[in-house]
């Protein structure tokens, strides 16, 4: 066993856990944090994906231990003040999911796509969320919800940037 | 207007909505079956132990090294089964087989107190084997004359001598692969055990009733001993169908021999190499016809992979007989069917059902011919279309065709087919080594289960004495919008908000003897129960609100929340409120059946489909000569859900069926091992999402254009609405026939392509590759190994 401490969606945890224990494994069964969930196991699909240190990263394919003194968010995390994130706000406005298993990775990756990239064209939105998969949509909507949220996460940055001269 | 079909003023149904759990499901709070074990106490985790081989005989099963393992609880084995150690439906899929019958199936299951516990034990598990001879591919089994339930056969007049008469006869053969679902939630279940010894089994189902029937059989005990309750599920696709069954008996019995909790969730591997798939196809076929280009007969064996037992075989087969015909009209038929058996698993329902599976065979017969009968591909196709009242070749008389040439006329005017094939010409007049391809296809596919005895429905709605309402019905969410739909109907039939009403998981305790949800019928079988539980509720409480208003009954309706006669109205919550203290029952069981079908399966005769959805796709490629490489520019669809009851959710049902059935045709690529090999033999190779390829952002159209198709009312049927689940999936042939004229196009014309499915780039590579030695004065060439398929002119 191993100590690890890391801060999950602003809490601060300190765990025993055996070195070979995923993040993902970690954050549902240790954490209980079961929003993120385990589609392939071989870091195809995308579904585990959260964000360590604020880059995306697919949990299934990090180890728990390599979290330590690390910040991780979730999908259970990115809600502010009772709201939801722009990214959550437009994956439901756009209908963009049906069984929503893949949705918290979706979202995870394309915050990360947009926060990179604010103005990212259509053809560099797929290819920045090509590493999702999702089984039910056909991707249309997931596209345009991405394009809506980084649309609103503009409008946000640009009125904080404002508030802040 | 059928007081089913009928719409009242400013309906909820029809309403542009986003999925009724996306708030769930965009904060992660949405729970599937295998997210509830971490808040469950002292829970058991299980693992099987997988048989290494395609074949062979259990000869011994020595358990005991599995409890010298920390943490190891139980291993359960056959002699612990009280009921029938069996998990299907036709007695033929033993839970702990003493004979294997394909690599991955599970012999017992250890039962650990942590998941690494459970594998470790199962690893000590001794099973010593007796090898047997194995079957692994079609061709194989029809070798061996290999086969498995009822042979069937779809007949009308006389295929032989209409083929002797005909102007132009072609035969040939192809053989087309099966697809993995793919769901991106694996098989889970959790069971526990209450205080009586009654069993709760939380599963991913899309069949809880006969969940909970192989559960209870397996047991020994009635089916009022087990309550089964689907969450909901990360995708079905079919794979959900009659596949959970075992997992969850497994769960249950594993509760009931250790008094605690058993989850059981599959990892990826284990859920590829232990659960069945599509049927892959053989398929071999003479066609006739007439110097017009018109349909005069066709002939034809089709012989599905079945896998090692029954399953959904034979309902998938006669789908796939009824679907051979597609939107064709051809005089004469005889179309015999049959289910291979093979050493692989038990393939099984996926979203069309065999329907995609008929319907490719004349598709490919068609996008073959076309050129040897020198008839453009979509004017061959247009040209034998149905048209009303002729009747399919299992007798159903076909209506509203003028639905299909409305989506095709559509499509062709919005895609401006006339102008981009001008186009395309030049495109590939200019460029030598990239070609393109524009294709139209129709699909027209049956509504109903062809097994009439599951079109039946039920639901159950409680109305609180605050006026609030919860539904239940026996329908299973996976995506597909089910629920969201339900609560448009409920509360379109109550005259209530959308935010007055509340939907319950589905549970075999609260609504009994469900069907599947699968089919399509999902909507059209629980909208039409919960319009009836509604109806019930309102005309018990139609004489209290008359009653209190001093109006004739009559005169009372229901509608955005409030009562209202004339010109009195008062609160829905009011009247409620009443009519309990006047002692009014304030639920009701819904019950609805699909009117008007029958279905003889000995003969395969009959009406079985309450109507036939209709849709139309056109799809653009284009083709790298060099390497086969594709990419697919542009497609079109325009698609019947008659008056849809949600149109986000039917536009989006329509997208993602389209995708998936492109990935079928495509890209999706099973293999199996089947070399002789005995280490490797029967193998699945594609066991993970590395080495399956699933479509992805890159592979989408570069423009898709979904349109529903207008005035499409369905008399009838809840709220004039049209099934929309599995039929879109078949508007990919689009693609499928794109890349054949993409192919030809490397060739000299006439050249008739014989397109492998799927249509792999490599497949694609060496369709073109024929198509470009086709200009080649005719030497006789050696038959290219890996081209099984022959069109020749009789």
């Amino acid at each position: 066993m191993t100590r690890i401490s890391v801060k999950v969606d602003g809490v601060r945890y300190s765990d025993d856990v055996e070195p070979r224990t995923l993040l993902v494994h970690y954050l549902r069964e240790t954490l209980g944090k079961v929003g993120t969930v385990v589609g392939c196991d071989t870091s195809n699909c995308g579904a585990c994906t959260v964000h360590v240190d604020g880059r995306s990263v697919k949990s299934c394919n990090m180890l728990a231990v390599q979290a330590d003194g690390r910040e991780v968010t979730t999908i259970e995390g990115i809600a502010t003040d009772g709201g939801l994130h722009p990214m959550q706000q437009a994956f439901h406005e756009c209908h963009a999911l049906q069984c929503g298993y893949c949705t918290p990775g979706m979202i995870m990756q394309a915050i990360d796509l947009v926060g990179e990239n604010p103005d990212a064209s259509e053809e560099e939105i797929r290819e920045g969320m090509e590493g999702n998969l999702c089984r039910c949509t056909g991707y249309q909507n997931i596209v345009r919800a991405v394009q809506q949220a980084a649309g609103v996460m503009a409008g946000q940055a640009a009125s904080s940037s404002q508030a802040g001269e | 207007m059928s007081h089913l079909s009928a719409r009242p003023e400013n309906p909820v149904v029809g309403e542009a909505l986003p999925h009724e759990s996306a708030v769930l499901h965009v904060t992660g709070r949405a729970l599937y079956t295998d997210d509830l074990h971490p808040r469950t106490k002292d829970v058991l985790h299980a693992w099987p132990v997988q048989s290494p081989h395609a074949h062979a005989r259990v000869t011994q099963l020595e358990v005991c090294a599995a409890y010298e393992i920390p943490g190891v609880v139980r291993v359960l084995t056959a002699g612990d089964v009280p009921g029938v150690n069996d998990s299907g439906t036709k007695n033929d899929e033993p839970l702990f087989p003493d004979e294997v019958c394909f690599v991955g199936q599970a012999v017992c299951w250890v039962l650990g107190e942590t998941l690494e516990a459970a594998r470790l034990g199962a690893a000590e598990v001794r099973v010593d084997y007796e090898p047997l001879r194995s079957i692994v591919t079609i061709a194989d089994a029809i070798k061996a004359d290999s086969y498995q339930g009822a042979t069937r056969t779809v007949r009308r007049g006389n295929a032989m001598s209409a083929l002797a008469r005909a102007a132009h006869t072609f035969t040939g053969e192809i053989t087309f692969a099966g697809q993995e679902h793919f769901y991106l939630e694996t098989h889970a279940s959790l069971a526990t055990v209450g205080d009586d010894g009654r069993v709760f089994v939380q599963s991913s189902t899309q069949h809880p009733t006969e969940t909970q029937e192989i559960v209870a059989h397996v047991l020994g005990v009635g089916a009022h001993e087990v309550t089964v309750q689907c969450l909901r599920m990360g995708g079905g696709f079919g794979g959900k169908e009659e596949q959970p069954h075992g997992f969850a008996a497994v769960a249950a019995l594993g509760a009931t021999l250790t008094g605690r909790p058993v989850r059981v969730r599959l990892n990826r591997t284990q859920d590829l190499t232990m659960t069945g798939k599509r049927h892959g196809f053989h398929a071999a076929w003479r066609v006739g016809f007439d110097h017009d280009g018109h349909l005069v007969a066709l002939q034809t064996t089709l012989t599905s992979d079945g896998g090692w037992s029954l399953d959904l075989s034979e309902p998938v087969l006669a789908r796939a007989l009824c679907h051979v015909d597609n939107a064709y009209w051809i005089p004469d038929v005889e179309i015999v069917g049959r289910v291979a058996r093979t050493h692989k698993t038990s393939q099984t329902a996926f979203r069309g059902f065999g329907g995609p599976q008929g319907m490719l065979v004349t598709e490919d017969i068609i996008g073959r011919c076309a050129p040897l009968l020198g008839i453009e591909p979509h004017e061959l196709r247009r040209r034998n279309f149905y048209t009303d009242g002729q009747t399919t070749p299992y007798g159903q008389v076909v209506h509203q065709t003028e639905r299909l040439v409305r989506a095709w006329d559509q499509v062709t005017s919005t895609a401006e087919l006339e102008r981009r094939r001008g186009a395309l010409a030049g495109f590939n007049a200019a460029h030598e080594h990239v070609k393109r391809g524009l294709a139209i296809t129709p699909v027209k596919f049956g509504i109903s289960f062809n097994f009439t005895a599951m079109n039946q429905g039920g639901a159950l709605v409680h109305v609180y004495r605050d006026g609030t309402v919860l539904i239940n019905h026996g329908g299973t969410e996976m995506g597909q919008g089910l629920h969201t739909k339900m609560l448009q109907v409920a509360a379109t039939a109550l005259g209530v908000p959308l935010s007055r009403v509340r939907l319950a998981p589905t549970r075999t305790d609260k609504v009994p003897n469900t069907s599947a949800t699968a089919a399509s019928a999902g909507a059209d079988l629980n909208g039409g129960a919960i319009k009836d539980a509604c109806e019930q509720i309102l005309a018990r409480l139609r004489p209290v609100a008359a009653e209190r208003m001093e109006v004739p009954v009559e005169d009372v309706r229901f509608e955005g929340g409030e009562v209202r006669a004339g010109e009195r109205s008062m609160p829905w919550a009011e009247l409620v409120h009443t009519a309990y203290l006047s002692r009014v029952q304030l639920f009701a069981a819904g019950y609805y059946r699909t009117e008007g079908i029958h279905w003889d399966p000995e003969i395969m005769h009959g009406t079985p489909f309450k109507y036939f959805a209709y849709g139309v796709a056109a799809a653009e490629v284009e083709v790298d000569g060099f390497t086969g490489a594709y990419r697919t520019r542009r497609v079109d669809i325009v698609h019947d859900v008659g008056d849809s009851l949600s149109p986000l959710v039917d536009i989006g049902q329509i997208e993602g069926g389209f995708v998936q059935g492109a990935g079928w045709l495509t890209l999706e690529d099973l293999r199996w091992d089947e070399s002789d090999d005995p280490e490797r033999r029967g193998r699945l190779t594609t066991q993970s999402a590395s080495t399956y390829k699933l479509p992805s952002l890159s592979e989408m159209p570069e423009e898709l254009n979904v349109a529903l198709l207008e005035r499409a009312h369905e008399e009838g049927v809840v709220y004039g609405s049209k099934a929309v689940g599995e039929p879109p999936l078949m508007l990919a042939f689009s693609v499928r026939e794109a890349l054949r004229q993409a192919c030809a196009a490397f060739g000299p014309t006439g050249h008739s392509v014989v397109l492998d499915s799927p249509a792999t780039p490599e497949a694609v590579f060496w369709a073109l590759d024929e198509a470009r030695r086709a200009y080649r004065p005719a030497v006789p060439e050696p038959t290219e190994l890996g081209h099984p398929v022959q069109v020749t002119q009789v």
